[in-house]
């Protein structure tokens, strides 16, 4: 291989790692960044002449401390404080343990971008930026934004960073709880926006769900908890039937008309073997639970082979410890499949009536869906008909408006 | 780093719930955080309704009854803490006891620019 395509391996396989270790001995995400693409440009006119170093890691650090202390330098000379600074960073010779520590600068660097005093649209496009190597091109265009309003976003988050003083440090045992928390939803809303984009007419965003699968592994590998491992499950039982999801012509497809030999084994596997792992260690969490159900379908050869008793039962447990108007509703569902539509459209009406469910297309799509197996058509059509009016998706759209149309087939046939 | 942990709660429940905070624990709070090195200050005030609004327009002062803004949970005492990072300055901010009832908002202090020196 040649030494510019060595290089370029290289910055894919250690930039972010390289950059997580400058952004600590730095102390800033800019000047870290600079200095990261100030080691690599060195790395191209030296190393063809020098050969490749030993430890490529240690020298692209190295080069780009070396580095950032020439930039504050040049910059001293029209702001005097930075000269300090670089004073500093030059007698601070501290590299120990280099291969240990870098891991901890990664989870470092993964803890800070989903800090919960950034907004959560911050923290998305700074962990996708810095974590993922992501452009804020490719950040807007997978979120549908505009890349300035990326840009904007990702230069505040920074700034509080750096203002508020949001540590570049892992959680101490007592707060990790509530900030992986905070890790794994950024991770999910990645991954979900990949699945089921909130807008657009594509039905699945794939690019996005394999980055969140991506950050998933890497965070299971630096932090081995149960709840890590349950939302890695849960991704990929679910990224598992992305092929059956959608048909021919790109419309959804439900999880029961979904043809379940193009699920992919593999994934499925793989996710089982996670969820186990996270269940065994009683320390789960409401990911391993949505995990285990997602692996309960997984089990099913055909729809009508799904244990729906022991769905109920993991969303009776889901509710406890994640009680939500979304998780109800679910239950409710499964509880219909398992004691058939009434039982299911009493506990909906219910769970509607509450309010929590306002403005959520899919509620009323699941009612109309009741209403219709339970072969009420008239309150079933009046169901689709509010849940298109409350949704926004384009493939969404079609799938409503396709089961509209079968309910007039459905009636004729009556 | 220093941080202001400002103390905002409904005023006229503040002392009447049933995990409302007693004088002695938040004195005991306070104790605690001198005695560990995080407190540089802090005070409960008195109710809104004791507060001036003071403003200079054109050099001119104009002093009007009430508080800046009219809120649902008014500002009922400060600390000024000296923190490790937000972090620390968050876990100092959980314990204050009327965060069970209120709420804190923690703001980092900003060091003024200040030119002239060295």
């Amino acid at each position: 291989m040649s030494i510019s395509r060595h290089i370029e391996a290289l910055y894919r396989e250690e930039s972010r790692r390289v950059l997580a270790t400058l952004i600590r001995l730095l102390g800033d995400f800019d000047l870290a960044e600079e200095a990261l693409q100030d080691a690599f440009a060195a790395a191209v006119t030296q190393w063809p002449v020098d050969g490749l170093p030993d430890n490529p890691r240690a020298w692209l650090i190295s080069a780009g401390r070396f580095k950032a202390i020439d930039r504050l330098r040049r910059r001293a000379r029209f702001d005097a404080s930075l000269e300090e600074l670089a004073l500093r960073f030059e007698q601070a010779t501290e590299m120990p343990d280099l291969d240990l520590s870098v891991e901890d600068d990664r989870l470092r660097l993964i803890f800070t971008c989903c800090h919960p005093a950034l907004s959560e649209q911050a923290r998305v496009a700074l962990t996708l930026r810095e974590v993922c190597d992501l452009t804020t091109e490719e950040i807007a265009s997978a979120f549908l934004t505009p890349t300035p309003t990326v840009a904007q976003r990702i230069v505040r988050a920074k700034a509080k960073i750096r203002d508020a003083g949001i540590p570049y440090r892992v959680p101490e045992k007592s707060e990790l709880a509530e900030r992986l928390d905070s890790v794994l939803q950024v991770i999910y809303l990645v991954f979900n926006e990949g699945y089921f984009p909130s807008s657009g007419d594509a039905p699945t965003r794939a690019d996005l769900s394999s980055e969140a699968l991506r950050l998933g592994r890497l965070l299971l590998s630096l932090l081995p908890e149960p709840e890590v491992a349950g939302l890695l499950a849960l991704m990929l039982l679910t990224e598992a039937r992305r092929a059956a999801r959608t048909d021919a012509a790109g419309d959804p497809v439900l999880l029961d008309d979904q043809d379940r030999t193009l699920w992919d084994r593999v994934l499925i596997a793989e996710g089982e073997k996670l969820v186990e792992q996270a269940l065994r260690s009683r320390r789960f969490g409401p990911y391993s639970l949505q995990a285990a159900i997602a692996a309960v379908h997984a089990e099913a050869a055909r729809p009508e082979d799904t244990d729906w008793e022991q769905i109920v039962g993991l969303y009776d447990v889901l509710l406890r410890a994640a009680p939500s108007p979304v998780v109800a509703l679910n239950r409710a569902v499964a509880v219909a499949m398992r004691d058939g539509p009434e039982a299911g459209l009493a506990l909906i009406d219910g769970l509607l009536a509450d309010g929590g469910l306002d403005g959520y297309y899919l509620a009323r799509a699941a009612r109309a869906d009741l209403c219709r197996r339970a072969g009420h058509i008239e309150e079933a059509r009046a169901g689709y008909r509010e849940a298109l009016a409350l949704c926004q998706q384009g493939a969404q759209r079609a799938f409503l408006e396709k089961r509209l149309a079968a309910l007039d087939v459905e009636s004729a046939a009556r | 780093m220093k941080y202001l942990c400002l103390v905002y709660a409904e005023e006229a429940s503040l002392h009447s719930l049933p995990d409302s905070p007693e004088d002695d624990e938040c004195q005991a709070y306070a104790d605690s955080l001198a005695e560990s090195g995080h407190m540089l200050g802090g005070e409960p005030l008195e109710p809104v309704r004791s507060a001036v609004t003071v403003r200079v327009r054109d050099g001119k002062t104009s002093v009007t009854d009430g508080p800046f803004a009219e809120t649902k949970e008014q500002l009922t005492g400060f600390y000024l803490v000296d923190a490790r990072d937000l972090n620390e300055a968050i876990r100092i901010a959980e314990n204050i006891p009327p965060a069970r009832v209120g709420s804190i908002e923690v703001r980092p202090v900003r060091e003024l620019q200040v030119n002239g020196e060295g």
